[in-house]
């Protein structure tokens, strides 16, 4: 508990002077420290200091909707093929069914950004790799597509490139043999935007998802987190994934 | 003897050409018979450093500034692959690809395999057509 209090005291101090160096914002009463993060300049590099997570609220997201989903692949480049078996796939819409009570969820699911990940204690290469505020990539230079992380990862969050891939997002670039995943749009959360998927929920009227820092007491995320129950699917692997699930 | 005479005669012709076995290159290129690559340079001038530092180190500057983008988020646009896209490609295709395009006439010349293409974006974002 004091080692927490100790923690935030002295991030409250190192976003403080950061803040200052980097173009003399102030730290006033109020204001909220992701706004700080957000100051990171390009130059700088991501921090341990924060934590990246997903909430979903499952009680709002409606089956049959893929807003989600299409503006990931719009997003990411991700075009179908008609071969929807060999297709990579970043985010899916699950519907569970509750047999004795009937009830239904609609979850979409994609790399749940393990703190613990999986895929990156079994590439061979290192291309898998956690970067250090959390978020789960592929280094794709280094990649040999050896496929071991689509094996490890309990969430099937992994796909493998199979085919030629044209017309790249300039910021997501993708290519034949490597393997990939949701990226949590990272080229734009280090311009501070949100995963596309998040903007489309929240542009469509769901608001089923929001994107936040788990490490910053004052964001939405973590004071939903705190306050309300939430699940990590899975929990009992013990991967301690940043996306959370409201209402499975 | 005559060794010495044989070992002798052979230096002085050897005195006599170098300069000429120096010269021979320069004489051929300029005179354009050493076919040079054909490139489409749409933005002459000075580019991130001077064209020599470039042709020399612009593979180094690119794999260093790939770590830091991939592992630390780093996106400063200096050294960036998507920032030399957006500045050198042809106006024409809007590639940097194709037989004239600015990153392959040179790897074509060289016999140099480029590979970046296969995922990073030959065009800058936004850009028509099909790539090249
Ligand atoms: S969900 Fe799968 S791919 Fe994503 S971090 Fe966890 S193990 Fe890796
Ligand atoms: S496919 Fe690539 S990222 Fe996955 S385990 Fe093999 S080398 Fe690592």
């Amino acid at each position: 508990m004091n080692a927490d209090a100790n923690d935030r005291l002295s991030r409250r101090g190192f976003l403080a002077i950061s803040a200052a160096t980097l173009g003399g914002v102030m730290l006033a009463p109020g204001i909220r420290l992701i706004e700080i993060a957000a100051a990171r300049a390009p130059e700088q590099a991501v921090s341990r200091r924060v934590r990246w997570g997903l909430l979903i609220d499952t009680n709002i997201c409606t089956p049959g909707c893929d807003d989600c989903v299409k503006a990931c692949a719009t997003e990411n480049g991700i075009k179908d093929t008609g071969r929807p078996r060999t297709d990579p796939q970043w985010i899916r819409k699950l519907e569970l069914n509750d047999r004795r009570s009937g009830r239904t969820h609609s979850v979409p699911v994609m790399c749940q950004h393990c703190e613990h990940p999986p895929c990156v204690d079994v590439c061979p290469t290192g291309a898998s790799f956690k970067r250090a505020d959390g978020i789960v990539l592929v280094d794709k230079h280094i990649c040999i597509g050896c496929r071991y992380c689509m094996m490890a990862c309990p969430y099937k969050a992994r796909s493998i490139v199979f085919e030629d891939v044209t017309d790249q997002n300039p910021d997501v670039p993708r290519g034949k043999g490597t393997a990939e995943g949701c990226t949590l749009c990272v080229h734009r959360v280090d311009r501070d935007r949100q995963p596309a998927c998040v903007e489309a929920c929240a542009k469509a009227g769901h608001n089923a998802m929001i994107f936040g820092d788990l490490n910053d007491p004052q964001s939405e995320i973590a004071q939903r987190v705190a306050k309300y129950a939430s699940t990590q699917i899975r929990a009992d692997l013990r991967l301690n994934p940043g996306v959370r699930y409201q209402g499975l | 003897m005559k060794r010495n005479g044989i070992g002798a005669l052979a230096g002085h012709i050897a005195r006599a050409i170098w300069p000429l076995a120096l010269l021979l290159p320069i004489l051929a290129f300029a005179s354009g018979r050493v076919p040079k690559p054909v490139i489409d340079i749409d933005k002459p001038g000075k580019c991130v450093e001077d064209t020599a530092t470039m042709r020399r180190e612009h593979p180094d500057m690119l794999r260093h500034q790939r770590d830091l983008t991939v592992h630390e988020g780093i996106r400063t646009r200096q050294h960036s692959l998507k920032e030399c896209v957006s500045c050198h490609a042809s106006t024409k295709t809007g590639s940097v690809l194709g037989e004239k395009g600015f990153c392959q006439s040179c790897h074509d010349y060289a016999s140099v395999k480029l590979d970046c293409f296969s995922c990073h974006a030959s065009k800058p974002k936004g850009a028509a057509g099909a790539k090249p």
